[in-house]
């Protein structure tokens, strides 16, 4: 009895296609706040927003209001327009550093784990030892010293740290398809390399570098917040979410909002790229979704 | 088991050469003459020679970094060029602090994580479960350095809790009770991080150890639910977690900066920060290089710890 409940339990599971239906809302409610971020943070120019670096004494920690949506910080100037504005430091150096790291790093993964032999070996060997290397404080000695700061120099960077991390999930990932039946049998009909890395690994290691990009994007905002409080990001008064929250602590008590907003659009921000992340990895991993 | 830990042994010391060598070749790494770079503000005709003698400069690359190694070996990590202090003395002086601090999160942290854990796996999908899973996924969205604003903001200015607020670091040695008193904030901020990725790792671990027959069995003969947590899934389900608490251990020591700097305590992490805005570049290199193979050695007992829980990880 129970190896037929087991079969139809089985079939169930063969016949169940990914089709977004078991997502969710909360999934779908946090790729909208994404996708609003980030149109918000591409078209901040154009939007009617505040000049977020006009300084107002007039209107000097204000708090929320109509006029000023966040209130005023201890400059006058409008919260709101520096959350929105400061979105872009977070958004351009998550992205931009996994680009850097994904651009190098899967490409390299698929092909060791494809190819096997010496070429996996040595490069397994060179990015094990470079990842022995604590990447964070790497990044702190080299961007202290590399001056000036900009942006660039902080996504180079972060984003070459990120390439053996990257490297290790995509090769992983495409260890576990490259030996199945269907690559084995792409390869028997005569299909090349190329295609059958494009055609029949690329499909089946997308999901989980996509939730593995989405995780690297979050925690490189929060390593990109940690070095604002160290002055090692861009520097003021460029708005980030870092350089508010840190702007803010010696007049935590007087301005409260100052502190608030920042922190609550970085953790919201973090919380959805994490939550989604999280969300395609257990929908697409095969092991954990049967407990 | 000797076999592997030999085995074991040998990667760790190629790979503390590969970081020796990265930590000696990252003033090459950087943009201009690295005596500049060194000297910093320090920069007179005096301390340039002595620093020329010192490291070699002069030769190639090559003979430098065996100059240095020679001296690293001897503990000899440089003095420095803006304080004459040298690197040594201040390494020694705030890696206890670190120390301490890693400690008392990670008592916490197992302390909370492991029951937690156990209660979400006794039965999966309740809503306790739910709860925790989604607290603890919102805690690991928030990062420390948000977390220890606030709470300084609560605890130390609000509740005025002695001891606990920015620049109240109290020594060790000085008074125990106050130590801990200024140790607790950011001991809790660093637990904060441990116990939800913990929570996770052996929540999901214990569930598919209770799903074995030797539970089922253990069930069948009466034993307590308590006594079956703790003596019989505890053990086989850690392996991930041994791994998950190296990785994450090694990731305080090279992490916990931002801690200790927001809340001035004299640590690895906070002389780090302090040395970069120095320009103290013998400081940053010294610590560096502690840390490197600080993370490395930790990683390295983690590992043999899981062996220890599971032999068989050994045999292969």
């Amino acid at each position: 009895m129970s190896s037929s409940l087991e079969l139809s339990e089985l079939v169930e599971e063969a016949t169940e296609t990914p089709d977004g239906r078991r997502l969710g809302v909360l999934f779908w409610l946090c790729v909208g706040w994404l996708a609003l971020n980030l149109l918000a943070a591409v078209l901040a120019n154009v939007l009617p927003l505040e000049n977020p670096l006009t300084q107002n004494y007039n209107a000097v920690n204000a708090g929320p209001s109509l006029h000023h949506l966040f209130g005023t910080d201890d400059l006058g100037r409008d919260i709101f327009s520096r959350v929105v504005f400061g979105s872009r430091v977070s958004i351009e150096a998550g992205l931009g550093s996994m680009v850097i790291g994904f651009g190098v790093g899967a490409p390299l993964g698929m092909l060791a784990a494809y190819r096997r032999g010496r070429f996996d070996q040595i490069l397994t060997v060179v990015m094990y030892v470079v990842l022995a290397f604590p990447a964070i404080i790497a990044t702190i000695a080299i961007l202290s010293f590399w001056t000036p700061r900009t942006l660039l120099k902080i996504i180079v960077v972060i984003g070459v740290a990120a390439i053996p991390l990257v490297y290790r999930v995509i090769r992983t990932a495409t260890l576990a398809v490259a030996t199945q039946d269907f690559v084995v049998a792409a390869r028997v009909q005569g299909a090349s390399d190329t295609r059958i890395l494009v055609r029949e690994l690329l499909p089946n290691v997308a999901p989980i570098a996509v939730s593995f990009l989405l995780i690297g994007v979050a925690t490189v905002v929060t390593l990109e917040g940690s070095l604002a409080f160290l002055g090692l990001s861009v520097a003021p008064p460029t708005p980030s979410w870092g350089n508010m929250i840190n702007e803010s602590r010696t007049i935590l008590q007087l301005n409260p909002w100052l502190a608030l907003f920042p922190a609550a659009a970085m953790c919201l921000f973090l919380l959805a790229l994490n939550f989604i992340g999280d969300r395609l990895r257990t929908h697409f991993d095969v092991t954990e979704g049967k407990l | 088991m000797a076999r592997y830990l030999a085995r074991r042994v040998v990667t760790l010391v190629g790979i503390v050469i590969v970081i020796s060598v990265g930590a000696f070749y990252l003033i090459h790494l950087l943009p201009g003459d690295p005596a500049t770079v060194i000297l910093g503000t320090g920069d007179s005709p005096q301390n340039r020679a002595r620093l020329y003698a010192q490291l070699g400069l002069n030769r190639p690359v090559i003979e430098q970094y065996f100059v240095w190694i020679r001296n690293v070996l001897r503990g000899n990590l440089g003095t420095s060029f803006i304080s004459q202090v040298p690197v040594w003395t201040t390494i020694r002086a705030a890696l206890p602090i670190d120390l301490e601090m890693i400690v008392l999160s990670q008592i916490l942290s197992f302390a909370v994580a492991i029951p937690l854990a156990m209660s979400s796996a006794k039965r999966p999908d309740s809503w306790l479960d739910r709860f925790l899973g989604a607290f603890s996924f919102t805690m690991l969205s928030i990062p420390a350095f948000i977390l220890v604003v606030v709470l300084v903001l609560v605890v130390a200015i609000k509740l005025a809790i002695p001891h606990t607020g920015v620049s109240s670091y109290v020594p060790l040695t000085q008074d125990w009770v106050a130590n801990l008193e200024s140790m607790a904030l950011p001991s809790v901020v660093l637990a904060i991080g441990s116990v939800t990725v913990y929570y996770r790792v052996l929540r999901s671990d214990l569930i598919a150890t209770l799903q074995q027959e030797y539970i089922t069995l253990a069930r069948s003969k009466g034993i307590s639910q308590r006594r079956i947590l703790w003596r019989h899934a505890l053990r086989p389900s850690s392996v991930a977690l041994l791994g998950t608490a190296g990785v994450n251990i090694g990731g305080l020591l090279a992490g916990g900066f931002i801690v200790q700097y927001l809340l001035d305590i004299p640590g690895l992490g906070y002389t780090l920060v302090n040395s970069i805005g120095l320009s103290d570049y013998l400081v940053v290199q010294g610590i560096v290089l502690v840390v490197s193979v600080g993370v490395i050695v930790i990683n390295f007992v983690f590992d043999f710890l899981i062996t220890l829980v599971d032999p068989r990880i050994a045999r292969e």
